[in-house]
């Protein structure tokens, strides 16, 4: 195996491993936000390593090409995806768990049944 | 073992934590998050499989794949709120 066939199979493993620690976010935190807090950051990290591993393994300008813009992608909509699932989220009026202390958004919000308003 | 095979492992490990997310729930949004996970993670099955079997077209399925991982995420979103704005 090549020095670059290796670190290529440690991004890939990497960023399996960082996939795997955001799915086990899934699991073990409380409520909606937090865990997708930890999958969309965990996903979007986890897959670009991925990405970089693949190019690693099959090194050519072509690839570089897919692969840079892939992770260009991946990196710029991964953040504007997981914003967009919070706000569906949080405006079809998902329960937060019973440990949040406040919520800015309700304030502002004169239709929330938590505003006080 | 080969350690692509480890990673191989893991991400079938995640896909089967977000199956059970969807399953469990409670609420819409974390089923639609969950979907989300069960995408990624197969891109990046596939991605591995091409490193695997050292398939140079996957680099292409890849780069296809994250192109419409965004319109999952969105029209996922668009699905919790119910078409609301």
């Amino acid at each position: 195996m090549t020095p670059l066939e290796a670190i290529a199979v440690t991004c890939a493993v990497a960023g399996a491993a960082v996939f795997a620690v955001g799915a086990l976010g899934l699991v073990r935190l409380r409520d909606f936000y937090a865990r997708l807090h930890g999958i969309s950051i965990a996903a979007a990290l986890g897959t670009a390593l991925l990405l970089l591993g693949l190019l690693l393994w099959f090194p050519s300008p072509a690839n570089a090409l897919k692969i840079g813009l892939a992770l260009l992608v991946q990196l710029a909509t991964a953040a504007v995806g997981g914003n967009a699932l919070a706000r569906a989220g949080y405006l079809a009026r998902t329960p937060v768990t019973a440990r949040t202390r406040r919520d800015d958004l309700a304030a502002a919000d004169p239709e929330h049944p938590e505003s006080g308003h | 073992m080969n350690p692509v095979d480890i990673a191989l492992l893991l991400l079938g490990a995640s896909i089967v934590i977000a199956v059970g997310r969807i399953l469990v729930g409670p609420s819409k949004a974390d089923r639609g998050a969950g979907a989300d996970v069960v995408f990624f993670g197969f891109v990046g099955i596939v991605a591995l499989l091409g490193l695997r079997l050292d398939a140079e077209l996957v680099v292409d399925v890849v780069l296809v794949c994250t192109l419409v991982g965004f319109l999952a995420a969105l029209s996922l979103a668009r699905l919790v709120s119910g078409g609301k704005r």
